[in-house]
């Protein structure tokens, strides 16, 4: 593939070289310039993601510079950029910008440090719960797309049936019948390796035969998996286990992303399915590449569009669903601000202190529309059939 | 034909089942348990726990429990845990609560999205179709519950009417109009912001299939055969656009019994969603087992339905 323009130029007799001009990165630069939607939501979303970095360092540690959790009660619900009472407060309770840039709450804690920090909350739970969703999703669309074709045969059904059932029924508390389960688990992987090389033979006898029967492939196993997913009302089943877990921002970010993985179990299969019948799979194959190169070197950075234009999208959805968890008082434990418990403590004053509301409420409403706005423009730029278009 | 729905309803029956087997291990092993919900109560007392534990099977390992849970269900004999009243005819009162927020909220989805994405088809790059992009991601962009409390704020300065609730507290009897004109001023808030995420994503759907079907070949030669333009564009066009459409009426069932648990906790509205809300705060796990368990079941019915409508609206289609 790699030919020298320079030695062989005459065979082609070509006028230009054979590398294109532009870099396939300039290239998407120069697409995605003529979107000003996106852009604009390019800008805020690096906006975003420097104001939560600096919250981050500004808020955190044991002599924050801006200090979210500082009570102020003879300071409560003062307005957006109204100067603080100097001789009512001590020195060190005084806000150091000189003023309550978003105003204070009804505990009179300064509303700017408290979404500083729940920026940071914000940015961390739509990377994490996303970048878990991401790796779940690309594991088993790959092995769905890639591996999809091979089946189960009834010995590792078996062993995988006894050695569920053995883990089910010791967390049930049951040692004797989960360790029987286990063992028999055991022994089916044990009988499976050893009679391998017999397994081979043309004569085989019948109760091989069933041994080693095929059942549904790893494909149906896979997206009926992802169906079954799919039966659950994803707000409610997140809700469902927040609920029951111990409130922390860790588990939330967990559950997210293992509740948001099958659409990109989708795109990596669908896109999977078709590259493998590609002529570079082949002649990667050809080379004597392993399976783990083929998959990760050769067929990831091909499938990966999609996968990046859903996870754009799927952060902003996560930080939706993150402030809907805290609105209802299930997200991050309450000393902590998350833009959505703002907005929830705020909702009785909302007649009298609407800045409580509506500055975590734009504020939300501004990075998911960003993160939106540039996930779109993404497809589009990825998407080789509207790009003849342009 | 009958080989596919036998083959999908025997699929969706095997789905049904490790649906049910997920949901119940989710709920099961979670830490902590119902006896457990409130310790501060000086009547919970251990022999009460025990006896609380002994009545609802909780003392049984976990197959045995799961047997009895799904025995009592479809013989219609599950009880709440929290008050003992049977929780499908819950489910069922709650659900006539919901149904006229969803039904408001789909005939808004499908006749805003409607003219408002095939006309932004049409003005293709226009002023009309970029403010329409934007106000599309704005809508589905804003969080829920700030979008209500800006609309709440919006309606009761300017109107002057009570949104809270589903109706007036002490209405009472007064003239069946003015009740009339209470209820639909409750109705109307909720139903519209139950809609916004879907007239956003359906009138973005409209769009882009529009798009795409006046770019075929056959709307050009309807063009050049001098046809009227409304003509091209509702007759040729609009019709073959629609295809994708009819498939949707299946999937807009599981919305039956979501309801928004966020919509409807901000508007004291008695519905589903609420009670799915209470039903995890108390876990009630009966409740929430047979919610989720109901909401599977029209999952798996939308989507049979959707694949047998595409079966008999696209005669391309040959199972």
């Amino acid at each position: 593939m790699n030919v020298n323009p320079h030695t062989d130029a005459q065979d082609y007799q070509l006028d230009e070289p054979l590398v294109p001009k532009r870099t396939r990165l300039q290239e998407f630069w120069r697409l995605f310039k003529q979107n000003k939607l996106a852009i604009a939501g390019l800008v805020f979303f690096i906006l975003f993601f420097v104001l939560a970095i600096i919250g981050l360092t500004l808020t955190s540690g044991t002599d924050p510079v801006l200090d979210p959790a500082l009570v102020r009660l003879q300071e409560k619900l003062r307005p957006p950029l109204a100067k603080p009472n100097l001789e009512m407060l001590q020195p060190d309770e005084r806000p150091p910008l000189g003023i309550y840039v978003f105003g204070t709450d009804d505990l009179g804690r300064d509303v700017f440090a408290r979404m500083l920090q729940g920026s940071w909350v914000s940015l961390t739970v739509g990377f994490v719960a996303v970048g878990i969703a991401i790796i779940i999703g690309i594991f088993m669309g790959g092995i769905a797309g890639y591996y999809g074709q091979r089946h189960i045969r009834i010995d590792q059904l078996m062993a995988a049936g006894f050695l569920t059932a053995g883990a089910v029924l010791l967390i049930t508390d049951l040692i004797w019948a989960g360790a029987v389960f286990l063992l028999c688990g055991m022994a089916c992987i044990l009988i499976s390796i050893l009679t391998k090389s017999s397994a081979r033979s043309k004569t085989k006898p019948a109760w091989a035969r069933f041994w080693y029967f095929n059942t549904i492939s790893i494909d149906t196993l896979v997206m009926r998996f992802v169906d079954i997913m799919l039966c659950f009302p994803s707000f409610f089943l997140i809700l469902t286990v927040v609920a029951l877990l111990p409130s922390s921002i860790y588990n939330i970010m967990i559950i997210i992303g293992l509740t948001s993985w099958m659409g990109t179990t989708r795109f990596v299969r669908a896109e999977f399915l078709s590259l493998r019948e590609q002529d570079f799979v082949a002649a990667a194959r050809a080379l004597g590449l392993n399976n783990f190169r083929i998959i990760f070197r050769h067929m990831m950075p091909n499938a990966v569009a999609p996968v990046l234009v859903s996870a754009t999208i799927g952060i902003a959805t996560a930080i939706l669903t993150e402030a809907g968890l805290s609105f209802l008082g299930f997200g991050v434990p309450p000393p902590h601000a998350t833009w959505g418990n703002i907005l929830s403590d705020g909702k009785g004053f909302i007649f009298d202190a609407w800045w409580l509301t509506f500055i975590p409420g734009i504020a939300i409403l501004v990075v998911v529309l960003s993160f939106n706005l540039f996930g779109e423009g993404l497809r589009d730029v990825l998407n080789p059939k509207l790009r003849e278009r342009n | 034909m009958l080989s596919f729905i036998g083959r999908s309803i025997v699929q969706k029956i095997i789905t049904l089942f490790f649906v049910s087997i997920v949901s119940f291990l989710i709920i099961h092993l979670a830490p902590g348990e119902p006896s457990q919900v409130d310790p501060m109560n000086p009547k919970f007392t251990p022999e009460m726990v025990e006896r609380f534990r002994e009545a609802f099977h909780l003392d049984e390992p976990l197959h045995v429990q799961y047997l009895y849970f799904y025995r009592d269900l479809f013989s219609g004999k599950t009880i709440s845990w929290k008050d003992n009243l049977p929780v499908l005819k819950k489910i069922w009162e709650r659900f006539l609560n919901s149904l006229p927020l969803f039904i408001v909220g789909t005939i808004l989805t499908w006749t805003i999205s409607f003219p408002v994405g095939i006309r932004s088809a049409l003005f293709r790059g226009g002023l009309y179709d970029r403010s329409f992009t934007f106000g599309a991601y704005l809508l589905i962009s804003i969080p829920g519950f700030f979008f209500a409390y800006s609309l709440i704020i919006m309606v009761v300065y300017l109107f002057q009417v009570p949104v809270i609730g589903m109706e007036t507290f002490g209405i009472g009897d007064t003239a069946w109009t003015n009740r009339a004109m209470d209820r639909i001023w409750h109705l109307l808030l909720p139903s519209l912001l139950g809609a916004t995420g879907g007239i956003a994503v359906l009138s973005r759907y409209v769009r882009s299939q529009m798009l795409e079907v006046e770019g075929q070949d056959y709307v050009r030669t309807a063009k050049a055969k001098g046809l009227a333009p409304d003509q091209v564009h509702y007759k040729h066009a609009l019709r073959n656009a629609l295809l994708p459409f009819v498939t949707m009426f299946g999937l807009i069932l599981p919305g039956l019994i979501g309801g928004s648990v966020i919509i409807e906790s901000i508007f004291a509205w008695p519905g589903m969603g609420r009670m799915a809300y209470e039903a995890i705060l108390a876990r009630d796990y009966p409740v929430i087992l047979t919610i989720n368990f109901v909401s599977a079941v029209l999952v798996l019915v939308g989507t049979f339905i959707s694949d047998l409508l595409y079966l008999v609206v696209d005669p391309r289609i040959r199972l």
